[in-house]
């Protein structure tokens, strides 16, 4: 179930080594070299093993929820009158957003390793939350690491890891964002390789990580190319998903690579504005570095030193991008595309207010631009858009950005 | 035959080990580091790592990447470690200067143009802490024709397969580190460390450096005892932190700590 068994495939990146063409790879210190291929030898066996897959698809189904609806959001459609909008519910999975996907499998393989403490990084804290959701059913100890700016814009999701039973630990360092606690959390591990297994919320990092957490992810697009054949007859004309790291932009278009008539869009965070500077879209004005153990697009100055980002949604606010998004932009396969702030609440309050429906802010990208898109396409055309999460986590962001006090 | 290997060879022939500080370019100013590292020589330094400062030091504890921030508040960078390097060179054409950062502002430049950079400087080695051999085919032939030293790291967990890598493809020296942690921490293992080098000697021939944990004389004695080089740090780090408004005494306490550092691993060896 995890290989993407969809015959006629030709797409098989990455490489023995992690490259997507020139991106992935290992960029790490000596000390993470044997653990990461300790993970490679060890997630190559069990993504294979019957037992591993059956105990996954079950926790997939009854703990997770899965399948995820896919829902037809007509009355928008109607109303813009263009393509019809097609919605990937990943914000009905249990936490609220695609991530438990990918936990639930990490914590698993975890498991199978023998390791008993997990860590993660997070920045809107969605991946923590389903870290520590995993960690707490499997009665792992779970140590969360979060910039210290993100503690405090993030404090809901901070009390439920700790709810959990999670440690959260504010990362005081660089920008005190999403990328310095990966940084600290790449720090712990090396400290304590051997009793500790890395759970990375999102298709960067070190090779294995980008191919694994797709492949985790990768449910997303499997189980839409069935739903859409059922729903509607036929595959979409357009994916449509937002891109931070970009591990739901992957899990949607991954099953869909060799299949040429399906056009891939990803929506990165526009921020204030491209031209502004003030924005986190490695893809659409960054340039090729190392970052995190990978090669791929970053915003960086001309120094070589890492930027801070910019978006209203803490979940796109990073400097880079997994390099599987850097090879499907560099080969066309995929579109990459900006929406700024503003046009991701106009996209939240359209789909709150016709469908009844509270996206994240980072799906209110998605959802953003799936409404320009359509716009320019027919009525019989068709867009999937991968509604990764949930809104309820971004009701004080957005009501202090629109001047309420709640 | 490179500075760094000469030296090596004059050490061996005196029955002395090296003593490697490392200091991060342009912390807290620029203006600190030259004088620093000229102090450092005479205060009893072999080889001198220089740090280029990085947004987002990984391998690093506290105590460096504070140093990096210090350093990049002021935009320091790449090119302007490469400007002090020069420098120095002015009036020490003999101490080897290895150049210890991250890959990204390498990229950023272009290996070519940092090379030839490096070259022009008067550097003697790179050890790039986040670019493992499987990904630096490129740049070491580029530093190879350069004469330029790469230098790698060796882990505890480093495979026998990978040692033997190491051994041929890096030069001047190895680098080993101490511990499974970043650098400033603190739990070195004396008996592990001679027993891995132990192991590490049965494979490749490059003189061994040991570093991350390297606290104070007493340590660096004990490590000179089974290493080539005692490579230390976040020590040093730690005064110029200490001392950020009173430079002169950052420095004094750096020469102070080297010197005894200095006396401690020329008396263990001499015993």
């Amino acid at each position: 179930m995890i290989t993407q068994s969809d015959s006629g495939t030709h797409y098989d990146l990455p490489d023995a080594r992690g490259h997507f063409g020139p991106y992935g790879g290992i960029f790490v210190a000596e000390t993470l070299i044997q653990p990461l291929e300790e993970l490679r030898e060890a997630y190559e066996h069990y993504r294979h093993d019957p037992e591993f897959i059956a105990e996954l698809d079950y926790d997939l189904k009854h703990y997770v929820g899965r399948p995820s609806p896919i829902y037809h959001a007509e009355r928008m459609s109607r109303e813009i009158g263009g393509a019809q909008i097609f919605l990937k519910r990943e914000d009905l999975n249990h936490t609220g957003a695609h991530k438990v996907n990918n936990t639930v499998g990490q914590a698993l393989l975890a498991k199978r390793m023998g390791k008993r403490r997990v860590i993660a990084e997070t920045g809107a804290g969605q991946h923590g939350v389903a870290t520590a959701t995993v960690a707490a059913r499997l009665g792992m100890e779970c140590i969360v690491y979060m910039g210290s700016v993100d503690v405090q814009r993030q404090s809901l999701n901070v009390y439920r890891m700790r709810l959990l039973g999670a440690t959260v630990v504010p990362v005081e360092s660089g920008s005190k964002t999403l990328k310095d606690a990966l940084n600290e959390a790449l720090r712990d591990w090396v400290t304590n390789v051997d009793n500790t297994f890395y759970i990375i919320g999102t298709v960067a990092g070190p090779h294995p990580y980008p191919a694994m957490v797709r492949d985790f992810q990768a449910i997303i697009g499997r189980e839409s190319k069935q739903q859409m054949l059922e729903l509607t007859g036929r595959q979409p004309d357009a994916l449509v998903a937002c891109v931070g790291g970009g591990s739901n932009a992957i899990g949607l278009f991954y099953p869909y690579i060799d299949d040429p008539a399906v056009a891939m869009y990803g929506v990165e965070a526009a921020g204030d504005g491209i031209q502004t500077g003030r924005h986190s879209a490695p893809l659409s004005a960054g340039r090729p570095g190392v970052l995190h153990g990978n090669r791929t697009y970053l915003i960086e100055d001309e120094d070589g030193e890492i930027m801070e980002t910019h978006s209203i949604s803490a979940g796109l606010d990073y400097p880079g991008v997994g390099p599987e998004h850097a090879w499907l932009k560099d080969s066309g396969r995929a579109t990459y595309v900006g929406i700024t702030d503003d046009e991701a609440l106009v996209g939240f309050h359209a789909l709150t207010e016709k469908e009844g429906i509270l996206p994240a802010l980072e799906s209110s990208h998605a959802v953003a631009y799936a409404m320009k898109l359509a716009a320019t396409m027919r009525p019989e055309q068709q867009i999937l858009v991968n509604l990764s999460g949930r809104g309820d986590k971004d009701i004080n962001t957005i009501a202090t950005r629109e001047g309420m006090v709640l | 035959m490179s500075r760094i290997a000469a030296r090596f060879e004059a050490l061996r022939n005196t029955g002395r080990k090296a003593l490697i500080p490392f200091i991060t370019a342009g912390d807290p100013v620029e203006e600190f580091t030259v004088p620093c590292l000229h102090a450092m020589v005479q205060a009893g330094a072999d080889i001198i790592e220089l740090g280029v400062p990085f947004s987002d030091p990984m391998a690093d504890g506290p105590v460096i990447q504070r140093a990096s921030e210090r350093a990049l508040i002021h935009r320091m960078s790449l090119r302007k470690t490469l400007g002090l390097v020069a420098k120095f060179r002015v009036q020490d054409q003999t101490t080897p200067m290895v150049l210890m950062g991250y890959l990204n502002p390498i990229e950023s430049m272009g290996y070519r143009e940092f090379v030839d950079g490096a070259r022009e400087a008067g550097v003697d080695g790179v050890l790039t802490v986040d670019m493992p051999p499987e990904e630096s085919n490129e740049l070491i032939a580029l530093l190879d024709a350069a004469g330029i030293d790469p230098i790698f790291l060796l882990a505890p967990n480093s495979t026998e397969e990978r040692i033997r890598r190491m051994g041929t493809l890096g030069k001047g020296y190895l680098y080993y580190v101490s511990l499974k942690g970043v650098t400033g921490a603190s739990h070195l293992d004396l008996t592990e460390v001679e027993q891995k080098l132990a192991d590490i000697r049965r494979l490749c021939d490059l003189p061994i450096g040991v570093g991350f944990g390297v606290k104070n004389a007493e340590i660096a004695g004990a490590v000179a005892k089974f290493s080539d080089a005692v490579v230390v740090g976040s020590a040093l780090v730690g005064r110029i932190e200490n001392n950020l408004s009173r430079l002169d005494q950052a420095r004094a306490d750096i020469v102070e700590m080297l010197q005894s550092m200095r006396r401690a691993m020329d008396a263990e060896v001499a015993r």
